[in-house]
């Protein structure tokens, strides 16, 4: 399913219903759930069950009030709650999180066609619309409760001191295994590395996603990094901030990234770059959800550009 | 034309039937732009329709003079010696609204309901209908642009021609009144005046059929 390749007939069927991927995709997202409960405490499970909750009854209400038929059956609003959770702080009220699954759900997916049709990506464009209008909230990153926690400024911000020249390398307060385990200050469900390359490779492994979108994107930000800040700097901003789950979970979904094998690394490239431009040069530390919904916009045409030609037509001139 | 025009059916023609935002759609720029709080979406719409009825009396009566080539460039100098108008009004007496509106009360000179009506109607009507024309659609316009802009300024804002209407717990929104939120809002009234027109559409053919 995850890797397209655009031909004639006759073709292979494979027994993979949306059903079966979007379970699998909430498999392969429990690890960071649960690395967000430890390191976060209760109110990150309680954000997570509200987020999913809300989520899943927003599309059955819709579909009902539209007289469709209800695909709440299909998780794919199990998918997207989890998602726009793993984007909140895990100190954000309640109302946060019903108020960015009803704009992911009714306003991005539902009211573009449903699942499959629609141009951004559901949980991202949510966590963007929450991220504007209350910026207070959604930008205050509280520390990790477990012993030991890195507290102050999370990895970005302080990350991006150091690219400002106002702070030193080796005055950081963090270091690798901090980044691995996410003892640190970010939204709930990105600041665990390993949970989140676990559930990734667990994806990549099972062909539920393409290779191609999370390794280009995260090759171009290590390369941009490593011209702009040695090769430390390029780790560390590889582990930290929301890029990792934006990488595997986030720039893979089905419906807003290309489907041809070239458009996907394409896909990724810009995401990696637009993502590497938001951190050094704007304001914010962190551009992951914004670089990946760009790209979104830009996918049908990525998608125009590497469609292959049907055989036997014939080359335009002009 | 075949159908009879009377004052009051020209005038609710643009007040409810072909109104300029919701149904035409035209003059979207300043309908986004401005909105961000009543006050300003109902002055940015009384301007818009003092332009629009004084334009559209002065072209028709001069309707029989203008050459067609050179109809266009005639609208603009009549447009704009209106707009101008306005614009030094809105400086003199109301500087607040005029420093709210900004460029786009200048900018009524482009905006195309003005143009399209002077085209459409005025330009081939007499100048008692091109006044109600005129009135009709500006204050449909001044209508749709002041709703548009009191959600966004009571959602994005918390409050209602500057009056405080939320409870103190309330945060507001504040992508409503960014620009983004022009267009989320726009688009949502716009599925609540459409699903309104099929009711009633739907309504008057059941009418019909009985």
């Amino acid at each position: 399913m995850s890797n397209f390749a655009v031909t004639s007939s006759p073709h292979l069927r494979k027994n993979a219903t949306t059903q079966r991927i979007m379970m699998e995709v909430c498999l392969a997202l429990a690890p960071a759930g649960i690395a967000g409960i430890i390191l976060f405490g209760f109110n990150a499970a309680l954000l997570i069950a509200i987020c999913v909750a809300s989520c899943v009854l927003c599309e059955f209400v819709w579909q009902k009030a539209n007289k469709q038929q209800v695909t709440v059956s299909d998780w794919s609003a199990v998918v997207t709650g989890l998602l726009l959770a793993y984007n909140l702080p895990s100190n954000a009220p309640w109302w946060i999180a019903v108020v960015g699954s009803v704009i992911a759900i009714i306003l991005v997916k539902q009211m573009f066609g449903g699942i499959g049709s629609n141009f951004m990506n559901p949980a991202l464009t949510a966590r963007a619309f929450l991220f504007i209008s209350w910026s207070t909230i959604m930008a205050s990153y509280p520390a990790s409760i477990v012993p030991d926690a890195v507290t102050g400024a999370t990895p970005l911000n302080a990350l991006k001191n150091v690219l400002a020249g106002t702070a030193a390398m080796d005055g950081l307060k963090f270091d690798y295994v901090d980044l691995l385990i996410g003892s640190h200050g970010g939204v709930l469900g990105e600041t665990c590395a390993i949970a989140i390359i676990l559930g990734g490779l667990y994806l990549i492994i099972r062909g539920i996603v393409d290779w191609r979108i999370p390794l280009s994107f995260m090759a171009t930000v290590f390369v941009c990094f490593l011209f702009k800040g040695g090769a430390e700097m390029a780790l560390y901003q590889l582990l930290s901030g929301g890029l990792l789950l934006g990488a595997f979970f986030m720039a893979t979904d089905y419906a807003t990234s290309p489907i041809t094998g070239i458009g996907r690394v394409i896909f990724g490239i810009g995401c990696g770059f637009f993502l590497f431009l938001i951190r050094v040069f704007t304001d914010s530390a962190e551009g992951c959800s914004f670089a990946i919904l760009f790209m979104n916009v830009m996918t049908p045409m990525i998608d125009r550009f590497t469609m292959p030609r049907p055989f036997g037509e014939v080359k335009k001139h002009g | 034309m075949a159908k009879k025009q009377n004052i009051l059916s020209v005038f609710l023609n643009g007040l409810v039937t072909e109104n300029p935002t919701f149904v035409l759609m035209l003059g979207l720029c300043p309908t986004v732009g401005v909105t961000t709080a009543g006050s300003s979406g109902l002055g940015m719409g009384l301007a818009t329709t003092a332009v629009l009825v004084c334009s559209n009396l002065f072209i028709s009566l001069l309707r029989n003079f203008i050459p067609e080539k050179v109809r266009i460039p005639s609208f603009i100098v009549i447009i704009a010696s209106f707009v101008t108008i306005v614009d030094l009004f809105l400086q003199a007496f109301l500087p607040d609204l005029s420093s709210a509106l900004g460029s786009f009360v200048a900018l009524i000179v482009v905006n195309c309901i003005v143009f399209a009506r002077a085209e459409a109607f005025a330009f081939k009507n007499s100048p008692l209908l091109s006044i109600a024309d005129g009135l009709g659609m500006g204050l449909g316009f001044t209508g749709a642009i002041t709703i548009l802009a009191v959600i966004r300024e009571v959602f994005g804002n918390g409050t209602c021609f500057g009056v405080s209407l939320m409870p103190a717990a309330y945060q507001p929104m504040a992508i409503l009144v960014q620009p983004v939120g022009g267009f989320i809002t726009l688009g949502l009234l716009l599925i609540v005046v459409n699903a309104l027109r099929n009711l009633a559409s739907k309504k008057s053919a059941r009418k019909e059929a009985a």
